[in-house]
């Protein structure tokens, strides 16, 4: 850890304002993650700019979506009423994650922030891309059992850890963010990216631009939902792999899905083919076999992680199960 | 009624003396000292597993605010008991522990080759990023699997034939070879860490240039006193070592360790106390672990359930500076019939730090695989395990052939095998189910010496009719203190309030360290003792008394009790303790008293602590998930001096038992030699969602034959056998037999 300055506006354009001019700045909310990456020097931001004190806890009804505050603790929204009337699937997710403890200073807007948890970006002794661009990927030849099987690349194969994202892309979360150039919105499934030839850079916000609120639009996925997460231990421990998987039946048949997973791609990972398969098919197990071979297309496996290409499809079946029998 | 006070007090589930202490922060843990003018040190490590430092650069360090020292190899402080070479009469002894800051010499990745030290943890931690080091850079060998064959037998065994280590034959060798219905499989635990949850610390302060002063994080106070005072060649008596309260260790506080002299060192040459704390990652490197182990076992069984032959072989990684070697084959060579029986025990040097017992030390490891390869073999021959485990059950020790002190092991199994309902159990694998998931049933049993040692008490008897015992014993969780008040009210009459038992200081009459299951029977022998003393001293006092109501008392006519002292015939005359001190005009009754086991029993009775473990496990046959559903957990230790204390430990051991089985195992990555895994977001111990009910049961016989308390051990079989009692359970839920642990999903996915 280096010497820091800290700062705590309790003025958003006072945050935005003092991150946007230093490129050394970076904003601390819940610091579940960052304190860590800090103490360990992978991160060393010589000023931090607390938004504790600014004003987006809230959650609310606006306009046909649930507005969530970037600032809402991830146990607050897991049990928020209106959360789970409308969005039962984010509820569970957040509730796959992490322990109690961490959900309760883990914010929204810094749940979408954490790092990869790959562990060569932890340790400053080994080479990492994402820490130190050009050093190489230690991943891709070493130990690679918690990595990507979708969307990788030859330079990063890690994978984002968060259970939250997982059901926000699932829902077309959208996230509003403000910025030393003005407000815009992102929608959630370009919010993250893939590592390319940059996995250095973490998100598509530019320097400056801060989370203000995750808008989840309300939609027919209140009832079959299920959030599989599978671990190697039953808390406090990242996917392995995880299923957002969302049904709207119209009795036995689907007539729409949605269908997200975690733990294989260094951003929740959409499967609208799967989704685009499903529809107008009956709920059957068979169906769900073959949109999970759908989802499957493409994923290359390494090393350590082969048994991904096989309990990613099954967790796939078996989310799609508990949804569809979901009361 | 004589003994009617003494069954409510031993054995009773009486709550922790220390207990509000501890739940309410008010206990002090070695890091919590505040010394005035206390100084910070952080260690700074190797970042490559062998070679040797080429240039340190610690000049922005030492420029950095608040930097008092930067020490390493160049200009480090010498211990002096560093330099000493071995006795040239004495055999060479098989390596030592690794000495801080002597040469530029680095054997394994992370290894302490600097310490900061600074006017606050802060400046320490930012000037230890600052210290650059350059490396010659040697092959390194630190996987296990690739070096396999580089496996010798240990220098101890080496060198004296009679070792235990060394090859074991009884009966015919590896005689399963031959046998019609056999098996043969192979084993592997991955290298597991303590990670209690207080990060090993110590303050050191020189009180004077000879004169030691130390908070340490220890399991052994007077070891530890006797290691710093040979470092540093001081009298023993000028060392001071105080661990009040330890936060948990399992072992790795059995050994003195680098960062501990590093401290010491800093301290004197910064002429401040030096507090020095690992961080979480320092734990997986410089405070030992269970060592990496290959095991194969060999067994064959008659059609009816009788083991021929059993051969066990295992190879256990140790560092290539120092021998570690455990009992990895202990409960193969005594716990069953089988009239062959060999045994092979070898190390595997690596460029890693040195293991350290870790609980259940080579029993747990040996245990994994003795145990799973019993149920392996009941399947060949298509038989309970359980009764498998009943047919082939021994009376005597098979190994010493020699009576056992007590065996209650049977008893154990009845009792376990009833309250985990093992009726419902089916031989055949997958048969069982709970909605989509496989339901299985499986056991293991455990082992462990019932080890006693030999210990001192102080006692004092204060004319307010309260008791003070000392001795330097520890308490790294399992209640040692409210162990020996229990004891001390049972053998001595007074109610457990009005006694308090001081342990974790050198100050007190030595005790050995807490380690391998012995403080009650070692500690709790000279409680004991120190009891029948002060009644005798009080006796004689009543005895003598002008007031001659008491004459011709002896101890055996006398009740002692709720702290009164009365003639057993006419109890109607009684007199407190604190009365008859005053009467003799003595302030207080100060009584030491040492007690050791008696050789000559040891060579007449083989004397083991028994444990066996019933597992109830749910697996998901699609995603490979697992859940452990029920556990009952039973031993046969003798009395149990704390129902509630006792089961605690039991139920510690088992989920222990189930980080071994389930989650538990260090990832390094060979072509660097460093851990991946290496906090606890990323080695899993298992967490309350994994532990399920719990039930402990104990057979509660004494075992006068080992001590006068009848007690054996509790700490390593609590989780000897758990991990193959779900490995067990886990084959029986699927018919998947997997050998190395942890058993992962994954793995599950992959067979």
């Amino acid at each position: 850890m280096i010497p820091f300055q800290y700062v705590k506006p309790s003025k958003p354009k006072a945050a935005i304002d003092t991150v946007a001019k230093d490129q050394t700045a970076m904003f601390i909310a819940g610091g579940t993650n960052l304190v860590d990456l800090m103490k360990r020097d992978v991160l060393n931001p010589e000023k931090l700019v607390d938004i504790n004190k600014l004003p987006l806890r809230k959650i609310e009804r606006e306009n046909g979506t649930v507005r969530i505050g970037a600032l809402a603790l991830n146990g607050a929204v897991a049990e928020d009423k209106l959360v789970l009337e409308k969005h039962p699937l984010l509820s569970q997710a957040l509730n796959a994650g992490a322990s109690a403890q961490l959900r309760n200073m883990a914010t929204v807007g810094g749940n979408m922030m954490q790092r990869v948890r790959c562990p060569y970006y932890y340790d400053t002794a080994m080479p990492c891309n994402k820490r130190e661009p050009g050093t190489g990927c230690s991943a891709i030849e070493g130990y690679n059992r918690m990595h990507a099987i979708f969307g990788h690349s030859d330079k990063c194969i890690a994978v984002n850890p968060s259970d939250m994202n997982v059901a926000l892309v699932a829902l077309d979360a959208v996230v509003l963010v403000s910025g030393p150039k003005g407000d815009r919105k992102i929608p959630f499934g370009e919010f993250h990216r893939l590592p390319g030839d940059t996995p250095h850079i973490h998100t598509n916000l530019q320097q400056g631009e801060l989370i203000m609120a995750v808008d989840v639009p309300e939609n027919p996925y209140t009832k079959n939902v299920h959030y599989l997460k599978v671990r190697d231990r039953n808390s406090y421990a990242f996917a392995l792999v995880s299923v957002a998987a969302a049904l709207d039946l119209d009795g036995s048949n689907i007539k729409s899905a949605r269908l997200a997973m975690g733990g294989v791609a260094h951003k929740p990972w959409r499967l609208q083919e799967a989704e685009q398969f499903l529809a107008g098919k009956p709920a059957n197990e068979a169906t769900f076999r073959q949109a999970a071979e759908v989802a499957m297309r493409g994923a290359k496996a390494f090393e350590h992680n082969q048994f991904k290409l096989k309990l990613g499809p099954n967790t796939i079946v078996q989310a799609l199960k508990n949804a569809a029998g979901a009361v | 009624m004589k003994d009617y006070f003494f069954q409510d007090t031993v054995g009773k589930p009486m709550d922790r003396v220390d207990g509000r202490q501890k739940v309410t922060g008010a206990a002090k843990y070695s890091a919590e000292y505040e010394l005035p003018n206390m100084a910070h040190a952080v260690l700074v490590g190797s970042t490559i597993a062998r070679g040797s430092i080429k240039s340190i650069d610690t000049k922005r360090a030492e420029n950095a605010p608040g930097v008092l020292a930067v020490l390493h190899y160049q200009n480090s402080i010498k211990v002096p008991g560093y330099v000493q070479e071995a006795h040239p009469t004495e055999p060479k002894p098989a390596g030592k522990p690794l000495q801080v800051f002597i040469d530029n010499q680095i054997h394994f990745n992370d290894q302490p080759i600097a310490v900061v030290v600074a006017d606050t943890l802060e400046r320490a931690m930012y000037a230890a990023k600052l210290v650059k080091v350059q490396y010659n850079v040697e092959k390194h060998a630190t996987d296990f699997h690739q070096n396999v064959s580089k496996a010798v037998l240990p220098t101890v065994a080496k060198r004296n034939p009679k070792h235990g280590l060394n090859d074991y034959v009884r009966g015919k060798e590896d005689a399963y070879k031959t046998e019609p219905l056999k098996i043969e499989s192979e084993y592997v635990i991955p290298t597991e860490f303590h990670n209690p949850m207080e990060l090993q610390s110590i303050i050191a302060h020189w009180e004077a240039d000879n004169k030691l002063t130390v908070y340490d994080k220890t399991q052994a106070v007077i070891g530890t006193q006797n290691a710093f005072a040979k470092d540093w060649g001081i009298p023993v008596q000028n060392v001071k070592v105080i661990a009040t309260y330890v936060g948990g260790a399992f072992g790795n506080g059995l050994h003195t360790w680098p960062h501990e002299t590093a401290a010491i060192i800093a301290a004197k040459k910064v002429n401040r106390p030096v507090k020095l704390m690992l961080t979480r990652e320092q734990m997986f490197t410089m405070v030992g672990y269970r060592p990496h182990a290959w095991q194969k076992v060999g067994m064959s069984a008659t059609k009816d359930g009788k083991i021929t032959a059993i051969t066990h072989e295992a190879i256990g990684q140790t560092s290539s500076y120092e021998e570690f070697t455990e009992s990895t084959l202990q409960q193969t060579r005594m716990m069953y019939t089988s009239p062959n029986v060999t045994t092979r025990y070898r190390i595997l040097p690596l460029n890693v730090s040195t293991p350290i017992w870790m609980r259940g030390p080579g029993e747990a490891t040996g245990a994994f695989a003795l145990e799973c390869a019993l149920d392996e073999m009941a399947y060949v021959i298509g038989m309970d395990p359980l009764e498998f485990r009943l047919i082939n059950h021994t009376d005597k020790d098979p190994e010493k052939n020699l009576p056992w002190s007590t065996k209650y092991l049977k008893e154990a199994m009845q009792m376990g095998a009833e309250k985990i309902g093992w009726r419902k159990r089916q031989l055949q694998p997958g048969m069982v189910k709970n909605g989509e998931w496989l339901v299985g049933y499986g056991m293991g049993v455990g082992t462990f010496g019932a080890n006693r040692g030999r210990a001192k008490v102080k006692a004092t008897l204060h004319k307010d009719g309260t008791l003070v015992m000392q001795s330097a014993t520890t308490d790294i969780g399992p209640g040692t203190g409210t162990a020996m008040v229990q004891i001390a009210a049972q053998n001595l009459g007074l109610p457990p309030e009005k006694i308090v038992f001081e342990l974790g200081s050198s100050l007190y009459p030595p005790s050995p360290s807490q380690g391998g299951s012995a403080t009650v029977a070692t500690v709790g022998s000279a409680v004991h003792a120190v009891c029948q003393v002060l009644k005798k001293r009080l006796t004689s006092m009543v005895a003598g008394n002008s007031d001659t109501s008491f004459k011709g008392a002896t101890v055996e006519n006398l009740t002692f009790k709720d702290g009164y002292v009365s003639l057993t015939a006419s109890p109607s005359a009684r007199l407190s303790f604190g009365d008859i001190l005053k009467q003799q005009n003595l302030p207080e009754l100060e009584v030491t008293e040492e007690s050791s086991p008696d050789a000559s029993l040891r060579q007449k009775y083989s004397m083991y602590s028994y444990s066996v473990h019933f597992a109830e496990v749910q697996v998901h046959p699609l995603t490979g998930q697992i859940r452990v559903t029920n556990m009952v957990s039973c031993a046969d230790a003798g009395t149990i001096i704390n129902a509630k204390t006792a089961g605690n430990q039991m139920i510690g051991g088992a989920v222990g038992g189930i980080g071994m089985a389930l989650t538990e195992g260090a990832i390094m990555d060979h072509r660097f030699g460093r851990y991946v895994t290496k906090d606890l977001a990323e080695y899993h111990v298992p967490v309350h969602a994994d532990a399920p009910n719990i039930s402990s049961l104990f057979v509660n016989k004494p075992d006068l034959i080992n001590n006068p308390n009848g007690t054996k051990g509790i700490g390593e079989i609590a989780i000897i056998g758990v991990a193959p009692a779900i490995a067990n359970a886990i084959f029986n839920a699927t018919g998947k037999r997997i050998r190395e642990l942890p058993i992962t999903p994954d793995k599950l996915m992959m067979v």
